[in-house]
């Protein structure tokens, strides 16, 4: 089930996908942490919900775990996601 | 601070925090502040089921105890022993939300590490099982090492059995046993998520709510258009809603006049009651159903977790003009009040967004402005429909409002690019479940503001109209001189006067300019003491309502210059007072002050000259 890993900003609405790898260096330290606190790690399973903007191009809710969660497109391009379900205990990338 | 054990609600945001707060406190909660800081500390009184009291305190939501905006840093430094003013926690009951187990476990093991006595309380169970999510309270309590009981704050399930713990942590029950300082950050969240996983009694996925609604609520165009109605409805509302019992709080204020012209001989004391306590803060007090109304919308929004989702539709367009859609919040409640407004931009982590947002937020039209323009507007502006259940008074406040929005992200968008200038900060938020309020809730919260605004209406109110009424009833005129222009405050109100009026403005408005300062809503009671002193025994001139009053004394170029003023003149003595104290000095406060007078200066004048162009002067 590997799959060419892409963008958060590039995945379609409502698809399953989990975290490949997120560049902590395209975020600011509070910004990472934030991410972190809401539970995006490597290994988490992530689904893009709305792409907001109505004057221009808005921030894309998605839902990490149980959680919805906003950010702009800027953070969001510095999340590399793979589609498919996370699979527990596997490791990530292979 | 109360000699009382103190226990403190601490957990993520949206953990359902301040329901389980008002369900266990009821009404009886104090309002206040942190010294030094403008975070509001919000505490109640709890009984034991001994009956012994204990002190509860509610405080702001977080992530983690690695504060990233000035509220974070209050709950870290509260639970740590470290804020002045207040004693460390002798027990914490922490709130997780049961639908969002891994997430809120990850914070709740940092806080049990502390080694405080400690109770969990499993809020919003009723909303995991409809999430199709089934937990095991038991064990999550043998594997958290402290007891965890199963709340519904909303509709009080579980609140005896978690005073019942409290009451076991009080009377010395063993702390939790702690393996040690707090591991690091990743540790702590697999941990996190090995108990949530135990815990997880069954998972079905279902359909979820929360989803299908934001489909529509977040949709790029319905979604817009669905915030611009429900702000529409709202300001409709404002003043369609609050007539009736606006016209009965008008009549018991007119009844109580009555009744201290008969119950009084006249004299200087009957003056003074009648003119500049009757007259004045009555005037004042006829708005409170207005400022509720405001506020019930502020509170609904809020607590369903709307408030999150406009934040996330205007994100776009706040990045335009270099602010962030979590500064539409802060910007929303100071349509309320600008103090709260700028206490909210606490939870903004960037310094310059938060500046910008702090100096933009006295151009959202407070609701103290409400009672200037509500007499402005029923007195000049005819009651007609302009379309279906469009009233044109209500679109006249509406677009005041839109002047307002439109004139602070200008100022936005400049500031951004010049004094504030800095990268733009990002957007990171959470969009909580939506939950239907409890009645209860928002009544408490309403409860608390008609409170805030009486007490307003009866301390800093009353005494500047009392000043102002001695200043305005002395030297007495000799006959044929109106006593308000031969006052004191007449006098100085001549000197104002040179100076606005090129903008229209005559010397009742000139004589309000000044106490308005103090707070938006006098400049009301002020022109009702100026009329009321110049009306003297004229019983019936005093009969007249203020706005007929008005009709014949001020032009409609004049009355719109004025509201076009108080879109956006400085504000009151306490907004300047808490710019002062978040921006750390007189430097963006002096700022603050001057951008708004010229621009209300300008913006009166362009209205004023403009409506006498089109023959209206």
């Amino acid at each position: 089930m590997s799959v060419l890993p892409l963008r958060l900003t590039d995945l379609p609405l409502r698809q399953p996908a989990y975290v490949d790898l997120i560049d902590w260096a395209a975020l600011t330290p509070s910004e990472g942490q934030r991410l972190r606190e809401f539970g995006l790690c490597e290994g988490a399973s992530v689904e893009a919900l709305h792409h907001g903007g109505f004057l221009g191009k808005g921030p894309i809710a998605c839902k990490v775990g149980r959680m919805t969660i906003a950010m702009r497109r800027a953070h969001a391009a510095a999340i590399t996601v793979r589609t498919g379900p996370e699979t527990p205990g596997s490791e990530l990338g292979a | 601070m109360s000699g009382l054990p103190l226990v403190a609600l601490v957990g993520n945001p949206n953990a359902g925090k301040s329901a389980l707060f008002n369900a266990l406190t009821g009404a009886r909660q104090k309002l206040g502040n942190y010294p030094g800081v403008t975070v509001e500390r919000k505490a109640g009184r709890l009984s034991l089921s001994d009956g012994r009291p204990v002190e509860l305190v509610d405080l702001p939501g977080t992530y983690s105890l690695d504060p990233t905006s000035p509220d974070e840093q209050v709950t870290r430094d509260v639970i740590l022993g470290k804020q002045d003013g207040e004693k460390r926690p002798d027990a914490l009951v922490v709130v997780v939300d049961a639908s969002n187990l891994d997430n809120h476990l990850r914070f709740a093991l940092e806080l049990i590490a502390l080694g405080l006595p400690t109770v969990v309380a499993l809020n919003m169970v009723d909303l995991a099982t409809r999430d199709g999510l089934e937990l095991d309270a038991n064990i999550l309590s043998r594997e958290l090492g402290v007891p965890v009981i199963s709340t519904v704050a909303v509709r009080k399930r579980g609140l005896d059995h978690l005073r019942q713990e409290l009451d076991g942590l009080m009377n010395g029950a063993p702390a939790p046993y702690t393996k040690g300082p707090a591991a690091d950050f990743d540790t702590v969240r697999s941990e996190a998520r090995r108990i949530a996983r135990a815990a997880i009694v069954r998972e079905t996925p279902s359909r979820r709510l929360t989803a299908a609604v934001d489909r529509v609520l977040l949709h790029p165009v319905i979604g817009f258009i669905i915030l611009l109605a429900l702000l529409f409805v709202m300001f409709q509302a404002v003043f369609s809603w609050a007539s009736a019992p606006a016209d009965m709080l008008e009549g018991w204020v007119t009844a109580l006049g009555e009744a201290v012209t008969n119950t009084l001989p006249p004299g200087i004391v009957h003056d003074f009651l009648l003119q500049g306590v009757v007259g004045g803060v009555g005037a004042v007090i006829v708005f409170l159903p207005q400022i509720l109304i405001l506020f019930f919308f502020i509170l609904m929004l809020e607590a369903t977790g709307y408030m999150a989702r406009a934040a996330f539709i205007m994100d776009a367009l706040m990045a335009r003009v270099g602010l962030s859609g979590r500064a539409f919040i802060p910007l929303l409640s100071s349509f309320a009040c600008a103090v709260p407004g700028i206490m909210a931009t606490r939870t903004i982590s960037d310094p310059k967004d938060r500046l910008t947002t702090i100096l933009i937020a006295p151009l959202m039209t407070c609701s103290a402005r409400l009672p200037v323009y509500g007499l402005i507007i029923s007195a000049f502006i005819p009651a007609r429909d302009v379309g279906p259940g469009i009233g044109l008074q209500g679109l006249v406040m509406f677009l005041l409002y839109v002047f307002g929005v439109v004139g602070a992200l200008i100022a936005a968008w400049v500031l951004r690019l010049t004094v504030t200038k800095g990268q733009s900060s990002g957007f990171l938020m959470e969009m909580p479940k939506y939950q239907w309020p409890r009645p209860q809730d928002l009544l408490i919260g309403l409860w608390q503001r008609a409170v805030i605004f009486l007490k307003r209406a009866g301390t800093i109110i009353l005494f500047t109209n009392i000043v102002l009424w001695v200043l305005m009833s002395f030297p007495k005129a000799p006959d044929g001189v109106r006593q308000s222009e031969y006052s004191i405050a007449g006098r100085i109100a001549g000197g104002i006067h040179l100076l606005v009026e090129p903008i229209g403005f005559n010397r009742d408005i000139s004589l309000a300019l000044l106490p308005s300062m103090a707070a938006r809503e006098v400049a009301v009671s002020a022109i009702a003491t100026v009329y009321a002193i110049d009306a003297e025994d004229d019983v019936e001139a005093l009969d007249k309502g203020l706005g007929e009053r008005l009709q014949g004394r001020w032009s409609l170029a004049t009355a719109l210059a004025f509201l076009a003023w108080f879109v956006f003149a400085p504000q009151c003595i306490s907004t300047i007072a808490v710019t002062r104290r978040e921006t750390a000095g007189w430097k963006w406060t002096g700022f603050m002050i001057g951008y708004l007078f010229v621009l209300a200066y300008v913006a009166a004048g362009v209205t004023y000259w403009a409506a006498v162009a089109m023959g209206l002067g």
